[in-house]
C-alpha cells in the first residue's frame, strides 16, 4: 500500500512563491500526471516528494508514514529523470542493478531482478554496453528499468519522454503505461504534453502558477474543466469562448442567439464549447470562415463570430471556402459556462 | 580593372597575414624548443664535449654528464627532497582543493564570486614579499628547513589551480547523476564515491600531477625556507656559480623533463580549467 498524501505543501525560492499550499492525495497504484506549462511548479512538487528539494512548509506522507524529513534513499521511491541520468562509467547491467547493489542484495538476486526488468523494457541484449553506446531511446529504457528494479512503492517520472523524437515518444508512451500498470506501483508523472497526460493518466492534476487547478480523470478534465485555464490549456485546439449576457431566468444571449444556461445571477458569463462539439445546422451561431485546414481525419475551420476567433472541427467531407458563412449549432450537453470574474466553471 | 586591383590587394593582405601567422608559429615553437634541444644535447654529451667548441647539434648519447651529476655530493638527497615535497604538495592540494571545487560547482552560497576571485588573488601575491615573514614564522613554529613546511608553501601556490581544475571537472558532471544515485539508495557521500569520483578520477589525477609540477619547479620559497633539506631547484641554485657547466646542463635537464612530460600528459585538463572545451 503506497498512498501518497501531500498536505499544505508550499515552496518559495527567496521572494518567488513556486508552490502555494498544495493538497493532493494519490491513491495506491494510481497513475497521477502533473500537467502544466513550464514554471508552473510541477517539477518542484515532484522533487519535494522525491526529497531532492525541501518544502518550505507542509507534509508529505507515503503509505501512512510521514517522509518529508527523510533523505531520498529512505522514502521507498525511485525516480526517472528527463535527461536519463544513466551512469556513464557503469554497464547497463550495473546501472539497473545499482540500487540493488546499494541494498547489498546477493549476486544471484541482483542478476535475476536485473534480467527481469531488462526483459520488461526489451533491453536484454544491451546489458553489457555502456551508456555512451546507447541511443536516447535505449538510455530512457535503462533509466526506467533501473527504477523498476528497485520495486519501489512509488515511481516518480520527470518528463521522461520529452527528450525523445515524436515517433519514439508515442511508442514509449504506450509501453510505459503497460509496464507501470503491471508493476502495480503508484506513479507520479510530470509532463507538459497534454496528449501524454490524457493517454497515460488515471488522474490528471492540472497545475498553474504554483496551484493545482483541477485534479480529475482525463475525460473529466477534458469535458468539465473546473476553470477557464484548464479549458484553454487542455485540448488541441482548445475550447472556444464567447461572451454571454443574461436574457431571462436560465437564458443567455450568445452572439445573437438565446441559449439555455445556468440560473446564475451574474451580469455576464463566458459561453464555452469544444471545437468538435459544433455542427452545421439550420439555426445557430452565425460564423464567417477565415482559414480552412484539411487535416485528413477532419477539417479544422477557424472562423469569426462577432469579433472573436472561433474554431470548429467538421467532418473531412465538408466543403468550406474561406469567406463562407456557416451556421453552427452547439451540442447542448457539451456547452460549459465560466464566470469571467473568478474564471471558475458555473453549473 | 578596378575590381582586379581590389582583388589583388586583398589577396596580398591575405598572403602577408598568412606569412605573419606562420612566422609567429615558427618563432614561438623555436622559442620553446631550441633551448630544450640544446639542453638535451649537452646533457647527453660527455663533460669534455660540453666544454669544447664548436658544438655538435647531434647528441652523442654519452652519459658521462649524468653520471657526474648523480655522483655529486648532496645531489641525490636534494632529488629525494624534491620528490618528497612535491608528493606532499600533491596530496595536500587535492585534499583541500577538490572539496572547494566541489562546493563551488554544486552549492550556492553568499560571496561565491568573491571567493573565486580570492582564489586567483592568492596567485597574484608575490612570494618574495611573503618570504621574510614566512621564514620568521617557520623558525618560531619549528617548520623551517622541513619538507613539510616547504610543502605547505607549495600547497598554497598549487591550490588555486587545484580548485579551478576540479571546479570545472565537477561542473561537467550533471547533478542528475548524483540525484539519481541518492534516489537509488546513496547518501551524499556514497553518491560521491560511487558515481562522481570514478567519473572525475582522470581529471583529479591530472590536477594532482599539475600540483606536483608546481612544487617541483618552485625555487624561491625552497631557497629561502630550507638550508639542510634543500630541494633540487634550491640546491642547483646554491651551487650555480661553483659547479661545472656539464653539471648545470644535467641538473637543468633533470628538472625540465618530468615537468614537460607531466604537463604534456595533462594538457587537456589545463585547457578545461579555463573553460575551453577541448575534449
Amino acid at each position: 500500500m503506497a498512498e501518497i498524501q501531500i498536505k499544505n505543501v508550499a515552496k518559495s525560492f527567496g521572494a518567488y512563491q513556486a508552490l502555494n499550499n498544495i493538497n493532493l492525495t494519490i491513491a495506491d497504484q494510481e497513475f497521477m500526471v502533473l500537467l502544466g506549462a513550464s514554471g508552473c511548479g510541477k517539477s518542484t512538487l515532484l522533487r519535494i516528494i522525491a526529497g531532492l528539494e525541501t518544502a518550505t512548509s507542509g507534509e508529505v506522507w507515503i503509505g501512512g508514514k510521514r517522509i518529508d524529513h527523510l533523505s531520498p534513499k529512505d522514502r521507498g521511491i525511485a525516480m526517472v529523470f528527463q535527461n536519463y541520468a544513466v551512469f556513464p562509467h557503469l554497464t547497463v547491467f550495473e546501472n539497473i542493478g545499482f540500487g540493488l547493489r546499494m541494498q547489498k542484495r546477493p549476486n544471484d538476486e541482483v542478476k535475476r531482478r536485473v534480467e527481469r526488468v531488462a526483459g520488461l523494457m526489451h533491453i536484454e541484449m544491451l546489458l553489457k554496453r555502456y551508456s555512451g553506446e546507447l541511443s536516447g531511446g535505449q538510455r530512457q529504457r535503462v533509466a526506467v528499468a533501473r527504477a523498476l528494479a528497485m520495486e519501489p512503492d512509488v515511481i516518480l517520472m520527470d518528463e521522461p519522454l520529452s527528450n525523445l523524437d515524436a515517433l519514439l515518444r508515442m511508442e514509449m508512451r504506450a509501453e510505459l503505461k503497460g509496464v507501470l500498470a503491471e508493476s502495480k506501483t503508484t506513479a507520479i508523472y510530470v509532463t507538459h504534453d497534454q496528449v501524454e497526460a490524457m493517454s497515460m493518466a488515471d488522474r490528471i492534476s492540472v497545475m498553474h502558477q504554483g496551484n493545482i487547478v483541477q485534479a480529475a480523470s482525463p475525460i473529466e478534465v477534458y469535458r468539465n474543466p473546473s476553470a477557464r485555464f484548464v479549458a484553454s490549456f487542455i485540448g488541441n485546439p482548445p475550447m472556444n469562448f464567447l461572451p454571454a449576457t443574461p436574457a431571462g431566468a436560465g437564458k443567455w444571449q450568445v452572439a445573437g442567439q438565446t441559449l439555455d444556461g445556468p440560473k446564475a445571477d451574474k451580469p455576464g458569463l463566458h459561453f464555452a464549447i469544444r471545437p468538435e462539439d459544433m455542427q452545421q445546422a439550420e439555426s445557430g451561431l452565425v460564423a464567417t470562415a477565415k482559414i480552412v485546414e484539411p487535416l485528413g481525419a477532419h477539417l479544422l475551420v477557424t472562423c469569426q463570430i462577432d469579433e472573436a476567433l472561433f474554431r470548429v472541427i467538421l467532418d473531412s467531407d465538408t466543403v468550406v471556402k474561406p469567406g463562407q458563412t456557416l451556421t453552427l449549432a452547439p451540442q447542448a450537453d457539451r456547452v460549459r459556462w465560466f464566470d469571467p470574474d473568478t474564471t471558475l466553471a458555473v453549473a | 580593372m578596378t575590381d582586379a586591383t581590389v582583388l589583388d590587394v586583398s589577396q596580398d593582405t591575405r598572403k602577408s597575414g598568412r606569412f605573419l601567422y606562420v612566422a609567429s608559429v615558427v618563432f614561438l615553437c623555436a622559442w620553446v624548443i631550441v633551448p630544450i634541444y640544446l639542453l638535451l644535447i649537452n646533457t647527453l654529451s660527455s663533460p669534455e664535449a660540453v666544454n669544447s667548441f664548436p658544438k655538435s647539434f647531434i647528441p652523442e648519447f654519452d652519459f658521462g654528464s649524468l653520471q657526474f651529476f648523480a655522483g655529486f655530493a648532496g645531489m641525490l638527497t636534494a632529488l629525494k627532497n624534491s620528490v618528497i615535497v612535491a608528493l606532499m604538495t600533491m596530496v595536500m592540494s587535492i585534499a583541500i582543493g577538490a572539496p572547494a571545487g566541489y562546493a563551488l560547482s554544486r552549492f550556492d552560497f553568499r560571496g561565491k564570486e568573491l571567493f573565486r576571485l580570492l582564489i586567483l588573488l592568492a596567485r597574484a601575491f608575490p612570494l618574495p614579499l611573503l618570504a621574510l615573514p614566512l621564514a620568521v614564522m617557520f623558525i618560531q613554529t619549528g617548520l623551517d628547513d622541513t619538507a613539510f613546511g616547504l610543502a605547505l608553501v607549495h600547497t598554497t601556490l598549487a591550490i588555486p589551480f587545484a580548485v579551478l581544475i576540479t571546479f570545472s571537472l565537477f561542473s561537467g558532471i550533471p547533478i542528475e547523476l548524483e540525484e539519481a544515485a541518492w534516489t537509488l539508495g546513496c547518501t551524499r557521500l556514497t553518491a560521491f564515491t560511487k558515481v562522481v569520483l570514478p567519473l572525475i578520477l582522470p581529471g583529479i589525477t591530472a590536477s594532482a600531477i599539475f600540483a606536483f609540477v608546481i612544487s617541483w619547479n618552485e625555487v624561491f620559497a625552497a631557497a629561502v625556507l630550507t638550508i639542510e633539506n634543500r630541494t633540487l631547484t634550491a640546491f642547483l641554485l646554491q651551487n650555480l656559480d661553483t659547479s661545472p657547466l656539464h653539471l648545470k646542463f644535467a641538473g637543468g635537464f633533470i628538472l625540465v623533463v618530468p615537468a614537460l612530460i607531466f604537463i604534456f600528459a595533462v594538457r587537456k585538463y589545463l585547457f578545461a580549467m579555463w573553460g575551453i572545451a577541448n575534449r
